[in-house]
């Protein structure tokens, strides 16, 4: 792995590199979370049968992964702080759990999935159906990503290295997480 | 090449237990309240409480606050373009008929019609 | 002209960058900023030679309907499609946007900030290597069953969504992947510039000392963030319509396809300043520089462009007045259009006044920024027009707003990329381009350029409709003065082609045995002309430049030189 270069280690605007980047990083996601979900909020305004749609959708199972989401996203903020103090192995046991709670997400919205389709709920069964899984697959794309970027993350942290990326995953998944705190109503609360 | 994320950090932390704890209430409210079935308790239970946690969780974890102020703004210049993508987009998407003119409403399929249904339908 | 003045602090030997590296290493899979700009480059300069293929093609089949075409045969109305569509794809995605972002953006914002390299090396390298792979998708996707996609760069289904309307069961998702795959590529890129530029300035050098090509390339970024999201939204939703049977889209099964116009135009509309501004940018450089004055009002300018930007997101909807929208948001969207025209006004008025007085030099890249203005001008008042929600209900999908954007996009992507070129060609490859060859190559460039498109002007008054195959079969249409003009814009087109082959030669004479480039050949104070020409790999040595005044100091009343380079103390 060749060297840093200089310009990555400037300050100018602020606020470190990786951090700024991991910003806008952000910034263009909102802008693909949020043409999804406009797009689908005013389907959905406009089309009254969709709440019989979305009547089938398990609340249940949906807050559950809220839960689990939070409380990972609890354990990301506890690991940056712990690589703020220097403990790269608790920093990485903590991302540990919090990558543990993305897998919980993925094998939750699996199991919930097979169970809808199962019972005739597909991609192209109808539109609200087109919008759920879109969406809800998107999000989960993130969440898998995030767990991998993590988990190699980790393995570094746990040998006190490049303990500022914890932070930088951190504040990614935490985004992960909003995303999910809305569309947890859209597509579950609002029958 | 070891480095301690040492930068910035002299502020007091918010209590990221209670701040979790806090969040947890939030969602519960924001699951039993829709279940009363009014619609304005609906709207604000499961809308507006989402808006308080994404909040919470951009302050305390993301640390929003403690950014240069710039990077806030960015995030909500992106929330108020796509504000502006969906008023001018919804007009279009969302009206049926207009002078001279209507959009046939077409019904969709609804899967769940020849199946038992699973979930929450289930319960009404 | 400026001669060889040797610049404080250059050292023109590049000693520094023979490390054993295998050529495959060195060119192929560089970190190196400049390396991966030439990289970007000469990918849009290839994909530019089969757009500009293309053009001829069908532009054969409208002039002499049915013929033979030399190189391409017969042109089937399902080639013909084809050819239109990928020829708008191409010369948008796979050359604008890599040759006057990614190009020149990598080359130029490191070395313009003073720094050794981007902030991210090895994502800038992902970068255009996720650019590559989806510039062989879309040629690929010529090739499959059923030929390329035809249904316009703009892809509005339903006749995108479904195979038995476009005819193109896999190129049409090839298409899709590929543009999707080029955007992922570009937000990689703009993240990258964007921090770099906000980040790894040289000590000293204040937002308002930045070269204004270095602003507008991240305010391009910029933008291109902001308003790409939707569009990939809508790329993954017209995925599914096309491959696994959604109906996003379909109204017959309850989708809208007035929807993805928006969630492309959302887009489509701030990617034409996306493109606009760099070239902006390159052009305020070059007549600083060239005209030896100071940009005049550079935060007027800089604002101006800000401003630009901001309200470029809110004027979408004129490309589809007539595709059935809310008329109260036509109103709407006529108002914001007509007022986008006030700050790109201002900014030219700010590059003329900068003109004024000037001591001009006319050399090739100066031909190419004045001819840039003058063209865009062109470009710009005719889209007036085209603003206006009524008069847009006749010119809708004529050759008006052809001739009109092409008045836009021919100063932005070839005109801005020429004159960029040209000025930075000493920096880029240490030797002068021949001036003789310059001038030939850019006036058989511009007069055939507005003997192509001023025709069309004429025949878009005329009522002669876009996306028509053989104009014989409408009789209103194929009238021998129509097909006159049409005859002349396609021998011009020819012409015009033809005289690329000047510049290429001009390329490789000037590589070959160019007069050796001094450091700062124009004369000109931002830093990339401190660092040798070609820079070594780390741009500057061992000390990094710092700076200690804005760029653009020429003809300073206290000063004996007529320039005053920012990285000089005093």
């Amino acid at each position: 792995m060749s060297a840093r270069p200089i310009a990555t280690t400037r300050e100018m605007a602020g606020i470190p590199t990786g951090r700024l980047a991991v910003w806008w990083v952000i910034a263009s996601e909102i802008v693909i979370f949020g043409g999804l979900l406009a797009s689908y909020i005013m389907h959905r305004l406009a089309n009254d049968a969709w709440s019989v749609q979305a009547a089938n959708t398990n609340t249940w199972i949906g807050a559950f992964n809220t839960f689990v989401l939070l409380t990972s996203s609890l354990f990301a903020v506890l690991a940056h702080k712990a690589a703020v103090e220097g403990n790269g192995k608790k920093a990485a046991r903590l991302l540990l759990y919090t990558a543990a709670g993305g897998t919980t997400f993925a094998l939750v919205k699996a199991y919930e999935w097979s169970v809808e389709i199962s019972h005739g709920y597909t991609l192209a069964s109808n539109t609200f159906w087109s919008f759920y899984y879109t969406a809800a697959g998107l999000h989960a794309l993130h969440v898998i990503a995030g767990v991998v970027i993590m988990l190699i993350i980790a393995r570094e942290a746990a040998r006190n290295l490049e303990l500022h990326r914890v932070e930088l995953i951190g504040i990614y998944w935490h985004f992960v997480d909003i995303v999910w705190i809305f569309l947890f109503p859209l597509l579950y609360i609002a029958k | 090449m070891a480095q301690a994320a040492t930068h910035e950090e002299h502020h007091d932390h918010p209590n990221y237990v209670r701040v979790w704890a806090i969040l947890l209430v939030l969602l519960v409210i924001s699951v039993l309240g829709p279940m009363l079935e009014i619609q304005v308790v609906t709207l604000i239970t499961a809308f507006g409480i989402a808006i308080v946690k994404a909040y919470m969780v951009a302050k305390n974890f993301m640390h929003l606050n403690i950014e240069p102020r710039y990077v806030a703004y960015l995030m909500g210049t992106m929330l108020i373009f796509m504000f502006l993508l969906f008023t001018a987009v919804a007009p279009d998407v969302m009206k049926y008929e207009g002078v001279n003119w209507t959009k046939e409403k077409v019904v969709q399929p609804d899967p769940g019609a020849a199946h038992a249904a699973h979930g929450d339908a289930e319960h009404h | 002209m400026a001669e060889t003045i040797a610049t404080p602090g250059a050292h023109d030997d590049h000693g520094h960058e023979h490390h054993d590296e295998g050529w495959v290493k060195k060119y192929l899979f560089s970190t190196d900023h400049k390396i991966i700009a030439m990289q970007y480059m000469f990918t849009g300069m290839a994909m530019a030679v089969i757009g500009g293929f293309f053009a001829y093609a069908f532009r054969m089949q409208l002039a002499f309907p049915g013929m033979e075409v030399p190189l391409w045969g017969v042109v089937t109305s399902a080639e013909y499609n084809s050819l239109v569509t990928n020829h708008g794809t191409i010369m948008i995605f796979w050359v604008a946007m890599p040759v006057l972002i990614a190009a020149f953006g990598n080359y130029l914002i490191p070395l313009m900030c003073g720094v050794d390299d981007m902030v991210f090396p090895r994502l800038n390298r992902l970068s255009y290597q996720i650019f590559f792979v989806s510039a062989v998708v879309l040629i690929w996707s010529f090739f499959v069953e059923g030929g390329g996609f035809g249904g316009a760069w703009t892809a509005y289904p339903p006749l995108s969504a479904k195979a038995e309307y476009s005819l193109t069961p896999s190129g049409a998702s090839l298409w899709l992947i590929a543009v999707a795959l080029e955007f992922v590529a570009f937000l990689m890129g703009g993240i990258n510039f964007v921090t770099t530029a906000m980040n790894s300035r040289a000590k000293g050098m204040g937002i308002y000392d930045i070269p204004m090509v270095v602003w507008m390339i991240v305010i391009a970024s910029i933008l291109f963030m902001a308003s790409v999201g939707p569009l990939i939204a809508g790329a993954v939703m017209l995925f599914f319509d096309q491959q696994l049977g959604t109906a996003f889209f379909d109204p017959a099964q309850g989708g809208d396809p007035i929807l993805w116009q928006h969630l492309f135009w959302f887009f489509g509309h701030p990617e034409v300043y996306v493109v606009l501004l760099p070239a902006m940018g390159i052009v305020a450089d070059v007549i600083c520089v060239m005209g030896r004055k100071k940009l005049f009002a550079y935060r007027t300018v800089l604002f101006t462009a800000i401003g630009t930007g901001v309200l470029s997101f809110t004027v979408w909807a004129h490309h589809q007045f007539i595709a059935g929208i809310d008329p109260r948001m036509a109103h709407v969207f006529t108002i914001t259009t007509l007022l986008i025209s006030i700050p790109i006004a201002e900014m030219c008025f700010c590059y003329i006044a900068t003109l004024y007085g000037g001591s001009l030099t006319l050399n090739t890249p100066m031909l190419w920024a004045l001819s840039f203005i003058a063209t865009f001008l062109i470009g710009g008042v005719t889209g007036i027009f085209l603003g206006a929600s009524g008069a847009d209900i006749y010119f809708h999908d004529t050759y008006f707003v052809l001739a009109h954007f092409h008045y836009t996009f021919f100063p932005i992507a070839i005109i801005g990329t020429f004159a960029g070129f040209t000025f930075w060609f000493p920096k880029m490859f240490g030797r002068m381009m021949n001036e003789t060859l310059g001038k030939i190559h850019f006036w058989g460039t511009i007069i055939p350029f507005n003997l192509i498109f001023l025709p069309l002007f004429v025949l878009g008054a005329a009522g002669q409709h876009r996306r028509i195959y053989n104009y014989d079969n409408f009789p209103e249409l194929a009238l021998p003065w129509m097909q006159d003009l049409r005859i002349l814009a396609t021998l011009s087109l020819i012409v015009m082609l033809g005289f690329q082959l000047v510049f290429f030669y001009n390329c490789y004479v000037s590589l070959r045995r160019g007069k050796k480039a001094p450091a700062n050949p124009w004369n000109a104070n931002t830093l990339e002309w401190l660092a040798p020409s070609p820079p070594p790999h780390g741009n500057f040595g061992d000390k990094l430049p710092e700076v200690y005044r804005g760029p653009y100091e020429y003809n300073h009343p206290d000063r004996s030189e007529d320039f005053w380079p920012q990285h000089v103390p005093n």
